[in-house]
């Protein structure tokens, strides 16, 4: 290691370091869950906390899914978080009649579903948090999955998809799809996922802005608290 | 601790100050997430949204009873003689004004209504928080005092309350019936739990 | 340290508040606990960075403590299904996240204390195994200490059914039928656990009963008895030598300061606020942690008949997870099964033993010889690749590594299942040979008094 073999020191030790960072990547960022046979391609979702891109991907989450899937566990006021007005909700975005407490409920029972589509639609309100993997997060398993349908004979829907196979779902967004090119469809998909992520979480904003006093209020108190600690310490050797 | 007298130690009693007030708001703003969690929650907001009531169907002289917060809500639709009545119990009244007891400030009349045909009161004696019942009939058709002119007696520890549901003088209730926030949506329809300028009704 | 009853009874100043308290004083061991405790007791004077993890411990079990309380008043442990569909308790879970004001933040603290605790205890265990804090007379606040560690884990293991998440259910499930392992009552003694023939409402519910009740119980008293069994005998030190040895006139130890308020404002007040900030700082910008403080999988709702693709205990009981699963062979016609749930109990066992199985001269590492550095360091290596591979599927290869046909040394090198049984028999070996390794190993003198600060 002297002067004269410098370069390829330099390389040994890039090549060095980008070991060491996949290693501690492996052991940090390999998710528990599902070592699944073969590894699945996702692609990166663009979740977005734009208000105006939430707002739609409400307004297609409710227009496209909300028959089907429930989401029992959200509240149709939750959306007043995300800039809607509540005469805006009630009138045009409970299809139901509810009223704006509800839960986004739906009118199909358990029973009925599974009589008709073999399996129950599974509730939506934490299937963004639901499909986080070693793969990606759960937002880009909805975003791959929602423009992965594929035409498939074979199904009796008629319909596949390239991340889950032989799904139980038909192409629900096709209409949505067919009226428009692709690229305007990957950003309404976007939109819906990222209604779906904070749907996951809807505090998950406030949880943030809170953490960032509290931590810079903590800071600050350990900096007493040492100095304080410090002066017991001052005449003991 | 009271030892260190000898050797004033300034910097630290000023630490300690400083980190005792530091702590103290700590332990504060620690307990507010614990503290906020006892209040009602969403759900519970929901459950105790206002109510709209059709009254298009009530008589004269009968009473129904609808729940709003989980509490009765009871509306009267009154008689002219029930109206007339409320004067006469004034002197009998222990706050005839309403000056001490709960209601909304469009409702701090002689007869306690927007539209004074239409008592809207929480059927939650003021006492203990026992439901009074309905002696509406007057004399002592239903079990009260010859000169009874209509009104409420709780049950538990027998207050009176007249047509009004103000409370008569030297009963164990303290205050009138409450009155809920309330509007009228049409001739026939009442919103309870909410009023025109607060449209929370909270 | 001096009994209780040679403490001076408090005497009041003549003020209002100085009256009550020698009121109160005369008819409880109002000073003598705090002298006895805090403000006399002494402590070696030259605790170092792992000394902070006790007191820490400490911390986590009242916000844990709290927390809990705080959610027992929203929660329901219920496995019914709801008019949507889901089951009551998961629901009641996610009703805190999003309808109790402040709830959110309640049940991050309680997630992520769950793990907190155990990183705590993890350090605070390896803080005895480096100075020696388990050999006489310390021996039952190590034992007890072992036992702390178990209520843990059942605690962690009953708390983790509760939001009845894929993960929960299936998790119990697997764990539970551990015991129908064991020969003849096995079978039995999982139904009578279950209450049932499945993983069901029953076992939610008493599961429930013992995480938030009894073991809880349970645990503060064992806590307690760590406490008096440590302030009886006095705290080791860095240095593993008895400050006890040498007194001043007044019958304190040289090398000793007060616990209160040396130890308690001038040692663990900044520590533990240090602690809260990396606590706060998962809860509030990290709480799944990857997936492994909460799992993906547990974000849905309990199947009974679905069971996830891969199943893996969260990561604080991994290396016992990896050594249930190393056992692979039926020795004297049992099934290995059996020997996996002897070598994931023993696992925990063995520890308690410690004190008896350590023979070394000395009992800090400071003075301890080579063969002991080396083990050690091999052990702890061992013991992280365990709870590693415990979250990896049977059947795993380090680096993505695919195995090739035929004879290929990376095979074997490679292989997570054969690393799981080289260091769980290294494990077990490592305290099984003690008693010989740590007797023949070349010890350094051991000074009279501590030396640094």
């Amino acid at each position: 290691m002297q002067a004269g073999s410098g370069k390829g020191d330099v390389q040994m030790k890039t090549h060095a370091i980008k070991l060491l960072k996949r290693l501690a990547a492996a052991v940090l960022f390999a998710p528990v869950l599902a070592m699944a046979s073969t590894a699945m391609h996702l692609d990166k979702a663009p979740v977005s906390t734009d208000q105006q891109k939430l707002q739609r991907g409400a307004e297609l989450f409710i227009k496209y899914c909300l028959n089907c899937h429930s989401a029992s566990m959200v509240r149709y006021s939750e959306l007043k978080k995300l800039g809607f007005d509540e005469k805006k909700i009630t009138e045009e975005l409970i299809y139901s009649g509810g009223k704006i407490g509800d839960l986004m409920t739906i009118a199909m029972t358990r029973d009925d579903a599974e009589a008709w589509f073999g399996t129950a639609p599974p509730d939506l309100s934490l299937m963004a948090r639901a499909k986080g993997s070693e793969f990606g997060s759960g937002a880009d398993y909805l975003y791959t999955y929602l423009r992965g349908f594929y035409k498939d004979e074979n199904r009796p829907t008629g319909w596949n998809n390239k991340v889950f196979d032989n799904v139980g779902m038909p192409h629900a967004l096709w209409d949505l799809q067919g009226e428009q090119p692709a690229e305007k469809y990957d950003e309404d998909v976007a939109d819906l996922v990222s209604f779906m992520v904070w749907m996951g979480e809807p505090d998950s904003g406030s949880r943030k802005k809170i953490g960032i006093f509290v931590i810079i209020f903590l800071a600050g108190f350990y900096v007493l608290t040492h100095k304080l600690g410090k002066t017991y310490w001052k005449n003991t050797h | 601790m009271s030892d260190h007298k000898q050797d004033c130690d300034c910097e630290r009693r000023n630490l300690l100050i400083a980190t005792s007030a530091v702590g103290g708001v700590a332990v504060a703003a620690a307990a507010v997430p614990f503290v906020a969690s006892l209040a009602p929650s969403e759900r519970a907001k929901a459950i105790g949204a206002p109510v709209i009531v059709d009254i298009g169907k009530l008589a004269p002289g009968e009473k129904t009873v609808v729940k709003w917060r989980g509490k009765p809500v009871w509306i009267l639709r009154r008689t002219p003689e029930m109206l007339a009545s409320l004067k006469a119990a004034e002197e009998k009244l222990s706050d005839p004004g309403s000056e001490k007891s709960d209601q909304p400030d469009y409702t701090k009349t002689p007869t306690r209504a927007i539209k004074d045909e239409y008592l809207v009161a929480i059927g939650i004696c003021t006492h203990l928080g026992c439901s009074p019942s309905d002696k509406l009939k007057t004399g002592n058709a239903e079990g009260m005092a010859a000169d009874w002119a209509g009104g409420f007696l709780c049950p538990c520890h027998g207050s009176l309350f007249d047509l009004a549901g103000r409370v008569f003088k030297s009963q164990p209730a303290p205050t009138n019936l409450e009155i809920p926030p309330h509007r009228y949506l049409s001739d026939t329809s009442i919103i309870i739990g909410e009023d025109s300028n607060d449209s929370k009704g909270a | 340290m001096a009994a209780n009853s040679s403490f001076q009874k408090y005497q009041s100043d003549g003020s209002r508040l100085g009256n009550l308290l020698e009121w109160f004083d005369a008819r409880f061991p109002l000073t003598s606990m705090w002298k006895t405790h805090m403000s006399e007791y002494y402590a070696p004077k030259n605790f170092n960075f792992w000394y902070f993890f006790g007191v820490i411990s400490l911390l986590v079990l009242v916000i844990q403590f709290v927390t809990g309380i705080f959610l027992v008043m929203h929660y329901k442990p219920d496995g019914t299904l709801n008019a949507s569909g889901i089951p009551i308790a998961f629901a009641s879970v996610e009703y805190i996240m999003r309808d109790v004001p402040g709830g959110w933040l309640i049940r991050y603290m309680h997630s992520t204390g769950a793990s907190a605790f155990f990183i705590a205890i993890y350090l605070h265990m390896f803080r005895g195994m480096l100075y020696g804090s388990y050999r006489k007379p310390r021996e039952l606040i190590w034992v007890t200490g072992v036992v702390i560690f178990l209520c843990l884990m059942a605690i962690a293991f009953m708390g983790y059914l509760l939001p009845w998440g894929q993960m929960s259910y299936w998790g119990a499930q697997v764990i539970i039928n551990l015991f129908s392992a064991i020969p003849l009552v096995g079978e039995g003694l999982s139904t009578l656990i279950r209450g049932d023939f499945v993983v069901s409402d029953a076992t939610l519910n008493r599961f429930f009963a013992f995480h938030v009740c009894a073991v809880p119980l349970v645990l503060l008293g064992l806590v307690v008895m760590h406490v008096l069994a440590l302030h009886e005998v006095g705290s080791n030190n860095p240095d593993g030598v008895e400050i006890k040895k040498f007194k001043d006139e007044k019958g304190i130890p040289l090398d000793s300061v007060p616990f209160h308020p040396q130890y308690t404002i001038g040692h663990d007040l900044p520590a533990c606020v240090i602690f809260l900030i990396l606590f706060f700082g998962v809860a509030f910008f990290l709480p799944e942690m990857g997936g492994y403080f909460l799992e993906y999988n547990n974000f849905l709702p309990a199947d009974p008949m679905k069971t996830p693709a891969h199943l893996a205990p969260v990561w604080y009981f991994t290396p016992f997870y990896s050594m249930l699963r190393a056992m692979v062979w039926n020795f004297f016609w049992i099934d290995a099964k059996f020997w996996g749930v002897v070598s994931m109990g023993g696992g925990v066992v063995i520890l308690a033993f410690l004190p008896w199985l350590d023979r070394s001269p000395a009992k800090s590492i400071r003075y301890r010889g080579p063969i002991f550095k080396t083990l050690l360091t091999i052990f702890v290596i061992g013991f992280v690749i365990l709870g590693y591979l415990g979250t990896k599927a049977p059947g795993y290869y380090f680096f993505g590594y695919t195995p090739s046909e035929g004879f290929n040394p990376l095979n074997i090198l490679l292989s997570g299942d054969i690393h799981t049984r080289l260091f769980t028999f290294y494990y077990f070996l490592f305290f099984l040979t003690m008693p010989y390794w740590s007797k023949i190993d070349k010890c350094k003198p051991v000074p009279e008094r501590v030396t640094s600060k």
